[in-house]
């Protein structure tokens, strides 16, 4: 499995991020080789569309699995295109999430929020 | 001889100050007008001219159309698209209408002619009369993001000649929507409400007109007794204080019947009528300065 999580530094031991399309960076972990990589999310800085594009990152980037706390609409319809799965994280570290999840005790995330479009989130 | 018509814009930081009642009553003052509502989320103008027989245009905005079967999957598309408004997984490209900003690049860009403009209908354009009053309401069509189009439609109604004012009824608040309705305006009527948040709100449209360069005043709606903290900031920032509508049962009862004051009452015939004068005042008299700079 190949893991991703929206992360705010690039430490395992650090907390999810609580934004999807504005994380700064995305933890990419292979559960077969235990190696972790980062990605800086280059969408964060957009002014609009930033989940669509945060999404196309972990297209192209062979996460199959996705962590995240919350997630747009716009943003599943790209990850559910690129057959990537999205679990709802729990609080806590990255760490504790790839866990968690490999002991099969995270829910897949049900609810997808509308674009905020600029109006906070 | 005017060779183009004198445009007021009417705005407010908030709703509910009173930016319909101002334009509607102004335009019916005027006898012979265009007004135009540019609130197109929630507009309201027509409920008080009830023009008769509108007719109704639809606005459209472009956006492309892939052709799955001629796309190569080259994603240039989505690299260059600034709004994100394209994505391509699994083997697929997708489309955000929603997020698109028309802008046709996509179109002009892809290498195998897969992308299309076409069009897609955001809102509606009415056109009516109400007296000797023309009105234009724009409507925006409920799940848009933006009515920037429907807004630009609207604006293009304003005729290029003649003597009639117009009359623009714009959006609340200060953002997007409410710069486009302004953009072409020779004179800003500010509206504002006699509370501590009245006056909050009318420094951030006092914010937004001076930094747009426009000449304008302000009317105190909702006047009672007492202090006025969107006075006391007309006095400050040393604003022209163009008229004053008192908080009066009387108007209030005309206006949620959806009558206009100004066809209705002679003392807000008046009223609306001396308005109107003092704003063609301000607005020569800004003309007049303009050219000497």
């Amino acid at each position: 499995m190949k893991i991703t999580i929206p992360m705010n530094e690039q430490k395992l031991e650090s907390g999810v991020c609580p934004s999807f399309g504005r994380a700064p960076y995305f933890l990419l972990y292979d559960t077969n080789t235990n190696e972790s990589k980062w990605i800086a999310n280059s969408a964060a800085e957009s002014s609009g569309g930033a989940g669509i594009a945060a999404a196309q990152l972990l297209a192209d980037s062979g996460a199959d699995t996705l962590i995240t706390p919350r997630c747009g609409e716009n943003a599943e319809k790209v990850l559910s295109g690129a057959n990537i799965k999205v679990y709802r994280s729990v609080d806590g570290t990255a760490k504790k999430n790839i866990d968690a999840l490999i002991e099969g005790k995270l829910s897949p995330l049900s609810e997808f929020h509308a674009g905020f479009h600029g109006h906070g989130g | 001889m005017a060779d183009k018509p004198l445009t007021v814009a009417v705005l407010s930081g908030k709703g509910g100050t009173g930016k319909t009642l101002v334009s509607v009553n102004l335009a019916a003052a005027a006898g012979e007008a265009v007004y135009l509502d540019c609130d197109v989320e929630e507009p309201n103008g027509h409920l008080f001219f009830k023009p008769e027989k509108p007719e109704e245009e639809t606005v459209a905005v472009k956006i492309p159309q892939i052709d799955t079967e001629r796309c190569t999957g080259c994603r240039k598309c989505v690299e260059f698209c600034a709004f994100h408004a394209l994505a391509f997984a699994g083997n697929h490209p997708m489309l955000f209408d929603e997020v698109c900003h028309s802008c046709g690049g996509c179109a002009l860009l892809c290498p195998a002619g897969a992308i299309r403009e076409t069009d897609k209908a955001v809102g509606t354009v009415s056109s009516g009369r109400s007296g000797h009053v023309d009105v234009f309401t724009g409507r925006l069509n409920i799940g848009e993001a933006s009515g920037i189009p429907v807004i630009k439609h609207l604006l293009g109604k304003i005729p290029s000649g003649g003597e009639r004012p117009v009359f623009i009824d714009c959006p609340p608040g200060s953002a997007c929507a409410v710069m486009e309705s302004i953009k072409g305006a020779d004179f800003c009527v500010l509206v504002a409400e006699p509370t501590v948040f009245g006056a909050h709100n009318l420094a951030m449209v006092y914010e937004l007109v001076t930094l747009f360069r426009k000449p304008f005043g302000v009317v105190l709606n909702k006047c009672q007794e007492g202090e006025n903290p969107s006075e006391a900031f007309c006095l400050e920032h040393q604003v022209p204080i163009l008229g004053r509508i008192p908080f009066d049962p009387e108007l209030g009862a005309l206006n949620s019947e959806g009558n206009i004051a100004a066809r209705e009452n002679q003392r807000y015939r008046e009223l609306f009528g001396s308005l109107l004068e003092r704003i063609g005042k301000e607005a020569q008299h800004e003309a007049a300065f303009d050219s000497q700079r």
